[in-house]
């Protein structure tokens, strides 16, 4: 009984939170056409775009074979799969069937899918994607591991709700430098993850400093619609684990306050990721060593933080 | 049946199969079936004799040889070395099953040698993991030692194949000596040859006596491990080996030089105070980060797979470090999880690593080459072999479901415990770890994103590649198992933390406690890669469903690959050194790529005719410290070579000095 129903609960969440990852991408775009004086699409002109791919013809690339194929759903199943383990209303959620460590691994594994997908292509462009996008993940990685760990440490475990919840119960005075440090690191990587400005620039095809919009040059139709719906549940994924990791406020109140909590960490944070993308330049792609360096160092300072002050 | 019987039959039937190897050399098909048939019931028997004891069947042990009251040569078989043989049996079997088909291009070039000398390193190697004592001990590390170099060497009509060889000799060598030291030294302090002497007195050792002992030894199985700096032998000795060889050198004999040096440095000498494990902990992660970054340069599948080996006997090195810090700091609990991961991890290194072998081997039959510049497409021509080198990369680049991911997050499960064993110093060194550890996993994907990206996929890049055909039945056949075995530990971790309940609970006094079958668990977190696989697929297939439902026609219509209005070339494509530039760059500071252009001009310098770039990263290890310490031996040697006049007289006075010397020192 309880298990189908959270069972039931899970997917529940998860429809809701797809449901939901379109309209943050037109948000986040209203935001960036505020900033640069402009009306901007329509908030819901995401879920057209998928619709229209949707329709269309798919076209394969002569050189591919069956990985090109087979590769947009298995990038889209295994970033919906992390979406469930993300605490978004409460500490523990119906399906809490992992922690950050699997997180990373299934966004480690779409990306590697979609690396592959980018090469069997055979473009230069696809190629090229894939390269910049496993480089930079190899930067990624180790700043989003070491600044969970941070938080970890005081929490006595990775698993997301349990961190959330430490935060919690130890009310305002958890708001110390050390929890600040490690959201400073979060939010480094929540910008490369979501693959926007100063890292990547989600607006491009054309320019040759592209990064993930590379490897979808050759992609159309449906295996496109696939691989825009997993980069947008990838985006709200990755707000959402920030939200729950740094800003656990609302987590396990009553369901109106806590969804309440939950949309506006996620337009907040939203809104900072356009408000960035609109007022910085893109980075060099060999400055990025630097600024994941610092969200890496910002996880270990994090620790000696909590040494000093207490966590 | 007696247990002497039942350790020696493991062994003894693989020295019979090398035996009947070469009594039927004459006939090279039918002494690779029977050597191989032997090698196959080793490994069964092996399988066969570990498992009861990791399922709590009593250790036990014989004495097999004992020509003198204090010189035995001992057999035991306690957790430890049940699980390292089981690790050696299930790998062994897909490996030599798969060698079947692939040692048939050596049978009329030294085959039932190639057969028999495989079987006689099998036998050294299971030796090695029972031995209960010094003697046994050496004499099976030595003969592996040998063994594995004449294997090595197989191909010494090669230059550069007797040159690796050489390198490999010397390095196994050296290693064996520093060991050599080691066993001498607690030798002279227990007063016996045997391990449970030593275990005895390694409580009343004297501090210093002990140190010296663990760090002798530290340096000896490092060196067999591939540990850096100790590595250079290993990029070198594994490209050159016949592919089956090379699975087997780097699946188990290096888990047997971890195997040895969790035997000595933890259970023999006790694991000692906190700095022995941070030893090694930081030695694992400078193997790990530096072993997988080399891995990136390289464009030879199977260099990349040997530095990939190195990568991985870090990650392990992570995990036994990490437990051997928390042992020493009585932390039972941390310490028993640290350690399941880090033998868990040498266990689908073993598995995985053999596969990509294999893989790899395969590949070097279907088209002659290794060099990943060459090849391509193959994902058409060797679709089987494509799919199984497939699963070993995703299980090498840590990635769920795959049982590399699964020991991976015990292990960052352990370095939570680490952070959490004391002060400050602790959690930053956790973090730090942690983020090691992350980097590692990251640059496997991108190193295998590459490898099989660039040798499978796309257009052929050489008319082999292109003309290419599947492998062998029974190379596949192997890989399959291993492929298996990969997925399955994956997703039903439970299986092997049970199986370590046994070497857990003797060397930490604690174990990872038997969880349910598909789930990882530490005391705090837990992650279930059956459910994400479950939810991944479910996921994935109502996606496909929707589209399905939704819009034009299913099947896609074949279009040529935008090439900015060319046709596309396959030089057009990024190649292994390309994809490996941005991270080249990222890491300039560690790599140091070295870059010379030539060019003739036409016009200087705006029209060039000719155009030559050659690029690579600078052999750090071998420039800085190989280079100085053999210049060094070399220029002593020719000072040592004055005082030999050729003069008997001379000698004779040298002789009679001596003699004075020790009059007046030794008294």
């Amino acid at each position: 009984m309880t298990v189908s129903m959270d069972l039931g609960a899970a997917a529940l969440q998860t429809l809701l939170v797809l449901l939901a990852a379109p309209a943050l991408q037109g948000w986040i775009k209203l935001v960036k056409a505020r900033w640069q004086g402009r009306q901007g699409p329509p908030v819901l002109q995401a879920y057209a775009d998928l619709w229209k791919l949707l329709c269309k013809e798919t076209l394969l690339p002569e050189p591919s074979s069956w990985i090109f194929r087979w590769a947009p759903w298995l990038v889209l199943g295994a970033t919906v799969a992390a979406t469930t383990l993300v605490p978004w209303v409460t500490p523990h959620g119906p399906l809490a069937a992992g922690d950050v460590v699997a997180i990373a691994g299934l966004l480690a594994l779409a990306r590697f899918a979609q690396a592959l997908g980018a090469l069997d292509t055979g473009s230069a462009f696809g190629g090229m994607g894939a390269s910049r996008e496993m480089a930079i993940a190899a930067l990624v990685e180790p700043a989003l591991l070491s600044a969970t760990f941070a938080l970890a440490l005081a929490a006595g475990s990775t698993d997301p709700g349990s961190i959330a919840a430490a935060t919690l119960s130890a009310g305002w005075g958890s708001l110390g430098p050390a929890h600040l440090l490690a959201l400073g690191a979060l939010l480094v990587v929540a910008i490369a993850e979501t693959g926007r400005i100063p890292v990547d620039n989600p607006d491009t095809h054309l320019e040759l400093t592209m990064v993930h919009e590379g490897m979808l040059l050759e992609s159309s139709g449906r295996l496109l619609a696939a691989l825009q719906m997993a980069a947008l549940t990838k985006q709200v994924l990755v707000l959402g684990l920030v939200g729950a990791l740094a800003l656990p406020w609302g987590l396990g109140a009553p369901l109106p306050l806590a969804a309440t909590a939950l949309v506006l960490k996620l337009l907040a944070l939203g809104a900072l990721l356009g408000s960035i993308e609109s007022l910085y330049a893109k980075l060099r792609i060999l400055r990025l060593p630097d600024l994941l360096g610092t969200a890496f160092a910002l996880g270990g300072l994090s620790v000696l933080a909590q040494t000093v002050f207490g966590a | 049946m007696p247990p002497t019987l039942l350790l020696s039959l493991s062994p003894g039937l693989a020295l019979a199969g090398a035996a009947a190897a070469l009594v039927l050399g004459r006939w090279p098909a039918a002494a690779r079936m029977a050597g191989s048939l032997g090698g196959l019931l080793a490994a069964l028997v092996g399988l066969a004799v570990a498992l009861p004891v990791l399922l709590g069947a009593p250790t036990y042990g014989a004495t097999l040889y004992q020509p003198t009251p204090f010189l035995t040569a001992g057999l035991r078989l306690d957790s430890l070395s049940a699980w390292f043989v089981l690790l050696l049996s299930v790998v062994t079997f897909a490996v030599l099953l798969a060698g079947i088909g692939y040692a048939r291009a050596h049978d009329g070039h030294g085959g039932p040698r190639l057969v028999a000398i495989t079987n006689v390193f099998l036998a050294a190697m299971l030796l090695v993991l029972v031995a209960d004592g010094a003697f046994g001990f050496l004499l099976a590390w030595e003969l592996m030692a040998v063994a594995s170099y004449l294997l090595v060497v197989h191909e010494h009509e090669q230059a550069a194949v007797r040159r690796a060889g050489f390198v490999y000799l010397v390095m196994t060598h050296l290693g064996t000596a520093f060991l050599l030291v080691a066993f001498l030294l607690l030798r002279g302090a227990a007063g016996a040859w045997d391990f449970a002497a030593w275990r005895a007195a390694a409580s009343s050792l004297d501090p210093y006596l002990r140190d010296a002992a663990f760090l002798l030894a530290l340096i000896g199985c490092s060196t067999k491990a591939g540990v850096i700096p100790l590595h250079v032998w290993l990029p070198r000795a594994h490209p050159v080996a016949p592919s089956h060889v090379s699975a087997l050198m780097s699946g188990v004999m290096l888990k047997v030089g971890l195997y040895a040096l969790v035997r000595l440095g933890w259970d023999v000498l006790g694991g000692g105070p906190p700095w022995w494990g941070e030893l090694v902990l930081v030695l694992g992660l400078v193997s790990a980060v530096l072993g997988v970054l080399y891995a990136l340069m390289e464009h030879d599948l199977k260099r990349l797979l040997a530095f990939h080996s190195i990568e991985n006997v870090g990650i392990v090195l992570i995990g036994v470090g990490t437990a051997m810090v928390l042992n020493a700091m009585a932390q039972p609990a941390g310490a028993a999880l640290a350690l399941a991961a880090g033998l868990f991890h040498a266990l689908n290194h073993a598995l995985f690593k053999a596969l990509l072998f294999l893989g790899a081997g395969a590949v070097q039959q279907a088209t002659g080459t290794r060099d990943l510049e060459e090849l391509g497409g193959l994902v058409r021509r060797m679709p089987q072999t494509a799919a199984l080198f497939l699963v070993g990369s995703l299980a090498i680049a840590a990635l769920p479901p795959f049982n590399g991911f699964a020991s991976e997050w015990l292990t960052f499960q352990g370095l939570l415990a680490l952070g959490q064993a004391g002060g400050p110093g602790f959690g930053l060194a956790a973090v730090a770890a942690a983020g090691g550890l992350a980097l590692t996993g990251a640059l496997a994907a991108a190193c295998f994103a590459k490898a099989f990206g660039v040798a499978f996929l796309a257009l052929p890049r050489s008319e082999a590649a292109a003309q290419a055909s599947e492998s062998p039945l029974t190379l596949r056949a192997g890989m399959a198992l291993l492929a298996l075995a990969c997925l399955a530990l994956g997703v039903a971790p439970g299986v092997a933390t049970t199986l370590l309940a046994g070497p857990t609970q003797a060397l930490a006094g604690a174990s990872p406690g038997p969880g349910p079958v598909w789930t990882l668990a530490s005391s705090s977190a837990g992650a279930a890669p059956a459910v994400l696989l479950g939810v991944t697929l479910l996921a994935a297939s109502v996606a496909l469903l929707a589209a399905r439902l939704r819009g034009g026609p299913f099947a896609g219509r074949l279009t040529p690959t935008w090439a900015c209005g060319f046709a596309l070339r396959p030089e057009m494509q990024y190649g292994s050194t390309a994809f490996a530039k941005p991270i080249r760059l990222f890491f300039r500071a560690i790599l140091r790529p070295e870059r010379s252009v030539e060019a003739d001009y036409a016009l200087a310098p705006f029209f060039p005719a000719r155009w030559r770039t050659r690029g690579g990263v600078s052999p750090v290890f071998e420039r800085r410290i190989y280079g100085p310490v053999m210049r060094g031996l070399l220029g002593a040697a020719a000072i040592a070579r004055t005082l030999q006049s050729g003069s008997v007289r001379l000698y004779l006075a040298y002789i009679l000095a001596t003699l004075v010397l020790l009059l007046v020192l030794a008294r």
